[in-house]
């Protein structure tokens, strides 16, 4: 008797918070113009279409952190999470997030091309879908070149301090920075991590930088090589492309890109791992829905980020309040990726503890 | 007779009971009473302190993750020399192929694979290739295995993976504080970690000389400011003490990125100076994105937990001492110094404490202004606990900065006592 009222009383308190689980759904992401460009192209057309409220959590830059805390405390209150490639590969080896099957979990490309072939070698990791290709790439004060000289084109004019005196800005991490210096420094594109992982390459790529060291003002976040732009406190320096699209497009700053040489990275959904069957179904059927050809082109209306499925690529349309064209703005439009690397993600998950500490020890001498 | 004996007796209360036992029966009860009022308050220090504590205490030292995914590996390993050079025998492979088809089936093995690869950079790797090919491996039929795991990655064939495998098999470690003192433990003992990768003790150095000069000039601008606030006429001392508040209930981030605008090459101090001619326009100074910055920076934002002990001990300190010492004929500097100020460090060493300790722990400044030579020991610890993920490291550098600030705190009590110290 005692039983049957417990399973009653559990079965209907399970179904009232089913009931309230299939109302909202949490998705975390990185906050600012990239959310406001999935809640337009994603977000709003989900809850459109099934009445699903979604909640926005700007969590992402903590997101594995707090997977593994949410995981370890066994209550897990995030339903979709908005990853960079290298967090998404810690977190699935960690198995903090669930593997997706592309072919089952997402939608094929509409000439009817599986998913697996149309995201191609975007898919880095099994627990990945990613929906946007964005760069790390330098931008520059257009009033800051000196007479006489040619504008910057790329990622090498900034070991340049006698073509182009000034302050740098570049990323207090050893990612993209020491590819850039061994790049720069007459290292084929190939041999850029066979090198990375001997002592001597190493110490010639800090050797390059060293060059620039007492120049370079050294970021953590994002905005704040933009703000210095901004205030004419460097000529150059390096960040996401999306932000310099902004700063140029939207706020007409005399900020020019120089592309040459740009880092792809990727970013894209993740699904907790330890949701209930329900909760989870529903991320599925999001992620299916928020990762087809139509929804990735769409997101880049809002924002230069390119989609991460070839199909989507020849939809890509007009900024939706500029009406400029988007395509040029691309880090994949062929005019601006004529030399760009692609990080090694596997690579760095063996080497980042490693090189970091190296890095952070090299910065404070 | 009678009354000798009841003398001799135990004392009754009222009731009939020994009065001791009564006595004792109704403090306990006080007690209880007392117990359960705080209770709610014990409870909460409890599980928001005191238990959040031990447990980064335990995960500094904690490593059982190598022997729960790989059971049988770790006792087949137990009776393989290290020494000896050669590659561990058939068993010990045949035992790792079982514990890795075991975790692989339950996707622990990557997680072993980032733990092994704090030690040992490129294990991480070795693990999941590895682990994707063993996924079709059966334990029966495709013993033994030795060849075939060599084989699947060469990274099997090498001595150095099974002795890290092997040195960090126990469930208890010193590898995370080792590493926290840039020592790392290695399959030959305790080693030095490579001279170019010592970091953490210069942090740590670095963050308690930091904190020192940060409290010093506290003191230095604070002193004077609460003096006036304590024997300036009501109605001005007021006006002066919102002008202390005000920053003092502005967000700390706010404060922080002022300091930005104020501090950088085109910023207000260095346009200021530049204009008025006392220094070139291509000579502006630097005093953001280093250690200065961040000197400044958190002098001013430390600064009212210095001022507000200070000025109540300085308001308690009675006018007519410093009268009497003056009608005697003493300077205004002797009365000052001799007088004065004596009474007045109590409040000083208030001030010193609340204000050092905050700034030792300090983590979102130092990472604004501070660039890369005015950072503390806490960023390490935030980069630890949300980049990297090696929470055991972070766990280790918490605990060391936890005891050292004990450790300081005793000697402060040893040398100026802490009843010294008064916050009114």
């Amino acid at each position: 008797m005692k039983v049957t009222k417990t399973t009653l009383l559990a079965s209907a308190v399970a179904a009232i918070a089913g009931g309230a689980m299939a109302e909202e759904m949490t998705i975390v992401s990185w906050g600012g113009a990239y959310s406001k460009s999935q809640l337009k192209a994603y977000h709003e057309p989900y809850s459109e279409k099934t009445g699903v409220t979604i909640l926005n959590d700007d969590s992402s830059p903590e997101g594995v952190a707090k997977l593994r805390a949410m995981n370890e405390a066994g209550n897990v209150t995030w339903d979709v999470v908005d990853l960079e490639a290298a967090d998404n590969i810690r977190a699935c080896d960690e198995g903090l997030i669930i593997e997706i099957d592309p072919d089952v979990h997402l939608a094929p490309a509409p000439d009817g091309t599986p998913a697996s072939e149309d995201f191609g070698d975007q898919l880095v990791s099994p627990c990945y879908i990613p929906t946007i290709v964005y760069s790390t790439t330098f931008g520059y004060r257009t009033d800051m070149v000196p007479e006489g000289v040619d504008a910057p084109t790329g990622a090498c004019d900034v070991f340049d301090l006698e073509k182009y005196p000034g302050k740098r800005a570049l990323n207090k991490r050893p990612i993209a920075n020491m590819e850039w210096a061994l790049l720069c420094d007459g290292v084929a594109y190939e041999d850029v991590y066979d090198t990375l992982e001997t002592e001597e390459g190493i110490e010639r790529a800090l050797a390059k930088l060293d060059t620039i060291k007492d120049q370079t003002i050294w970021w953590s976040a994002a905005a704040e090589p933009v703000q210095l732009l901004a205030d004419g406190e460097i000529f150059m320096g390096s960040t996401y492309n999306g932000r310099l699209f902004s700063m140029i497009v939207e706020q007409n700053q005399p900020v020019g890109m120089a592309w040459d040489w740009q880092m792809f990275d990727l970013d894209g959904w993740a699904i907790p791992a330890g949701l209930s069957p329900e909760r989870e179904a529903r991320a599925l059927d999001y992620i299916r829905f928020s990762s087809d050809t139509q929804r990735l082109a769409d997101q880049a209306k809002y924002i230069s980020y390119g989609p991460a499925r070839k199909s989507s690529a020849p939809l890509v349309d007009k900024h939706a309040d500029l009406g400029i064209d988007m395509a040029p703005h691309m880090p994949t439009d062929p005019r601006n990726a004529k030399n760009t690397f692609v990080n090694n993600y596997e690579w760095w998950a063996d080497y980042r503890d490693d090189l970091d500490a190296r890095f952070q020890a090299w910065l404070s001498q | 007779m009678t009354d000798v004996s009841q003398n001799a007796g135990p004392m009754l209360a009222a009731d009939g009971t020994p009065l001791k036992q009564s006595l004792a029966r109704s403090l306990r009860r006080q007690k209880l009473r007392a117990l359960l009022l705080i209770a709610p308050l014990l409870l909460f220090v409890l599980f928001s302190f005191i238990i959040p504590i031990a447990s980064m205490l335990f995960r500094s030292v904690e490593n059982s993750i190598v022997e729960r995914t790989l059971p049988l590996t770790v006792v087949a390993l137990e009776s393989w020399d290290e020494k000896s050079g050669e590659l561990p025998d058939e068993a010990v492979y045949d035992a790792f192929v079982n514990d890795m088809i075991i975790a692989v089936a339950e996707k622990k093995h990557t997680r072993l694979g980032s733990r092994l690869n704090y030690e040992e950079p490129g294990i991480s790797s070795l693990f999941r290739k590895t682990g994707r090919k063993i996924r079709k491996w059966d334990p029966e039929a495709d013993a033994p295995f030795k060849e075939k795991l060599i084989d699947a990655d060469k990274g099997w064939g090498d001595v150095e993976n099974w002795r890290v495998i092997k040195t960090h098999s126990r469930n208890v470690t010193p590898g995370y504080f080792l590493a926290a003192v840039d020592l790392r433990l290695t399959p030959d003992g305790v080693a030095a970690q490579p001279e170019d990768k010592q970091i953490l003790v210069k942090l740590f150095g670095r963050t308690l000389f930091m904190s020192l000069i940060i409290t010093g000039s506290c003191i230095l601008l604070a002193y004077p400011v609460s003096y006036l606030l304590a024997n300036l006429p009501m109605r001005v001392s007021n006006m002066l003490m919102i002008l202390v508040l005000l920053p003092f209930w502005t967000s700390l981030l706010v404060r922080t990125s002022a300091w930005k605008v104020m501090l950088q090459q085109q910023g207000v101090i260095n346009e200021t100076l530049v204009w008025l001619g006392l220094v070139a326009d291509d000579a502006r100074l630097v005093i953001i994105n280093n250690q200065i910055g961040t000197i400044v920076a958190m002098t001013h934002i430390l600064l009212p937990f210095m001022i507000l002990p200070m000025y109540s001990v300085m308001q308690t300190i009675p006018p007519s001492y410093t009268r009497a010492a003056k009608s005697m004929g003493a300077t205004n500097w002797t009365t000052f110094w001799r007088i004065y100020f004596p009474q007045s460090v109590p409040g000083i060493g208030a001030g010193s404490i609340l204000v050092f300790i905050l700034a030792i722990g300090y983590y979102i400044t130092p990472e604004i202004v501070g660039g890369t030579k005015g950072v503390f020991i806490s960023n390490r610890i935030a980069y630890h606990i949300s980049s990297s993920l090696n929470w055991g490291l972070a766990a280790a550098l918490g605990t060391i900065l936890l005891a050292v600030v004990m450790l300081l705190y005793w000697c402060y009590d040893k040398i100026v006592g802490i009843d010294n110290v008064k916050l009114g």
